[in-house]
């Protein structure tokens, strides 16, 4: 009897990776303000932030400089999103509500994409504000069916790829304080060191080479072609498409591994 | 009755659901919290692991549990071997840790959902499943309030439910009556007594309470600095060590340092 192999199955992975999803998006439900006020900020991106470098000339090469942005919020928006994941988990740890996933046969990769997933979700709620407010902000947007596909695949992906990241730092630093510090640490370089607010061309040599390894630049690069109506594209969509992917593939592989020892 | 349909799991149960510990150890740095533990525990057997604090009653669960890799020695949990099947001894245990498991954020039937789903549960058997666990725990009532609002013992009795939908060849519960008042620590008890009963799976619990101890398991291991100090039914410690109470015995073997002239008169 013993050494029978006995596998679920794809069915039973899909269903206990969804179960994570979907009792991340109950809580979601019994607490819409949360997602209410993650809303805010973006907002207050495209507004005020928006509104004030429209007065700079020359940034965008002619372009409104509120078109040029309004991609690299979302992609913000879904990147400090995605960053709390970690946060979270070494929150459930601390309750002991982890520990109850851990003891269930669900494979680690499961319960991992599962976190991701709901990441997702979280994200694309964001994707929907971003794109009422730039709609009001007068930003020129694709209504093309196949682009607003691409820009929710690619929220879909950056968001598993950035909560599985911090998925990564919260298994190595293991505590709530430390990930606060490290999350800062790592949150604003991914930002500023990206082509989410102003384009490369204006920086430094050292500057431009690390925004070419950072995959936040390549989210934007791809929003910016897909959410914008004549948006275009600096390094090529199949590019955009297989950094993130691959990016992500890696940190779940990563975030697979490292997860168990949340729980030690 | 509700009970019929709770479903076979869908990973098959092996017959001797016995757990076999040989020599397991787990060392934290120079710290040995589990030192050379052996142990047999017979299917259905109600099994009890007392000792004082920081003794390695958790770290042991931990490990028995998948939760913590040991640094040496082997086990044989509900028919697997720990360090190589852990998914396969993990489909046929249950385990209660000492923290709040249950998510308070969620409602009870969504936290049964939820494990329903991780544990699969046949979709079609799921609805009556988890109406049976929670009928059988006493939740039926509250079972769409968030858990936050639950009683200590409410909680505790949903991660009861949890744990056991899978119907577990072994369940692990880790001090499940700490913090709960008399009249909670009854109602766990009497359910995960029923519980028991109706599944017939083996039960392995730490707990500081003498009298859960002694009210509840065929036997008991003393646990002391990592080691197994004593292990027998409540009866035949008492008469081996000749204490009238498992209290005296613990003080006896669990080194109550507590000099006489420091004892309050």
């Amino acid at each position: 009897m013993t050494g029978t192999k006995v596998g679920p199955g794809v069915a039973g992975y899909c269903t206990q990776t969804f179960a994570v999803a979907a009792a991340e998006t109950l809580k979601l439900r019994h607490d819409p303000m949360d997602l209410a006020s993650r809303a805010v900020q973006p907002i207050l991106w495209l507004v005020l932030f928006g509104q004030v470098m429209a007065h700079v000339h020359g940034l965008t090469g002619g372009k409104p400089y509120i078109d040029f942005l309004a991609p690299g919020v979302l992609a913000q928006s879904v990147l400090f999103v995605s960053i709390f994941y970690g946060l979270s988990a070494i929150w459930e740890r601390d309750l002991g509500v982890l520990h109850r996933y851990m003891v269930s046969p669900a494979p680690r990769s499961a319960l991992v994409i599962g976190k991701a997933m709901a990441s997702s979700i979280r994200g694309l709620s964001q994707a929907l504000v971003i794109y009422a407010c730039a709609a009001l902000l007068g930003v020129k947007l694709s209504v093309q069916p196949m682009h607003i596909m691409g820009v929710l695949m690619i929220t879909i992906i950056a968001s598993a790829l950035f909560s599985s990241f911090s998925l990564i730092i919260a298994c190595l630093v293991k505590t709530r304080e430390r990930f606060m510090g490290v999350g800062q640490f790592l949150t604003m370089p991914i930002f500023f060191a990206s082509n989410a607010i102003y384009p490369v061309q204006l920086m430094p040599g050292w500057l431009r080479a690390i925004v070419g390894i950072n995959p936040l630049s390549y989210e934007v690069d791809a929003l910016r072609a897909l959410m914008l109506d004549g948006g275009t594209s600096e390094l090529g969509l199949g590019l955009d498409l297989g950094v993130l992917l691959a990016a992500s593939a890696l940190c779940i592989a990563i975030a697979t591994r490292l997860f168990p020892r949340l729980t030690e | 009755m509700a009970v019929d349909a709770v479903p076979s799991s869908p990973f098959p149960q092996p017959a001797p659901p016995a757990l076999e510990l040989d020599g397991l150890t787990r060392r934290f740095g120079n710290i040995t919290a589990v030192d050379r533990v052996s142990l047999r525990i017979a299917a259905g057997e109600t099994f009890g692991l007392i000792g004082p604090n920081g003794a390695g009653k958790s770290t042991l669960m931990k490990m028995l549990t998948t939760l913590l890799p040991p640094s040496a020695g082997v086990a044989q949990v509900a028919g697997f071997d720990l360090a190589r099947r852990p998914q396969q001894v993990r489909a046929r245990i249950g385990y209660v840790p000492q923290l709040p498991s249950a998510d308070g954020e969620l409602t009870g039937y969504e936290n049964m959902l939820l494990s329903a789903r991780l544990y699969l549960v046949p979709r079609a058997e799921r609805r009556a499943t988890i109406a049976a666990s929670l009928d059988l725990m006493g939740l039926t009532e509250v079972q769409h309030r968030l858990v936050q609002t639950y009683s200590g013992g409410m909680a505790r009795r949903l991660e009861v439910a949890q744990s056991t939908m899978h119907r577990p060849a072994i369940l692990f519960l880790d001090e499940p009556t700490v913090g709960l008042d008399p009249a909670g620590r009854a109602t766990v008890w009497k359910h995960v007594r029923d519980l028991r009963d109706r599944i017939g799976a083996a039960v392995i619990f730490s707990t500081h309470y003498m009298e859960e101890a002694e009210d509840l398991c065929d036997r008991i291991a003393l646990i002391n600095a990592g080691r197994i100090v004593a292990i027998g039914s409540p009866a035949d410690l008492k008469t081996r060590f000749a204490a009238a109470t498992l209290d005296d015995l613990f003080a006896q073997l669990a080194g109550d340092r507590l000099p006489a002239a420091a004892m309050p008169s």
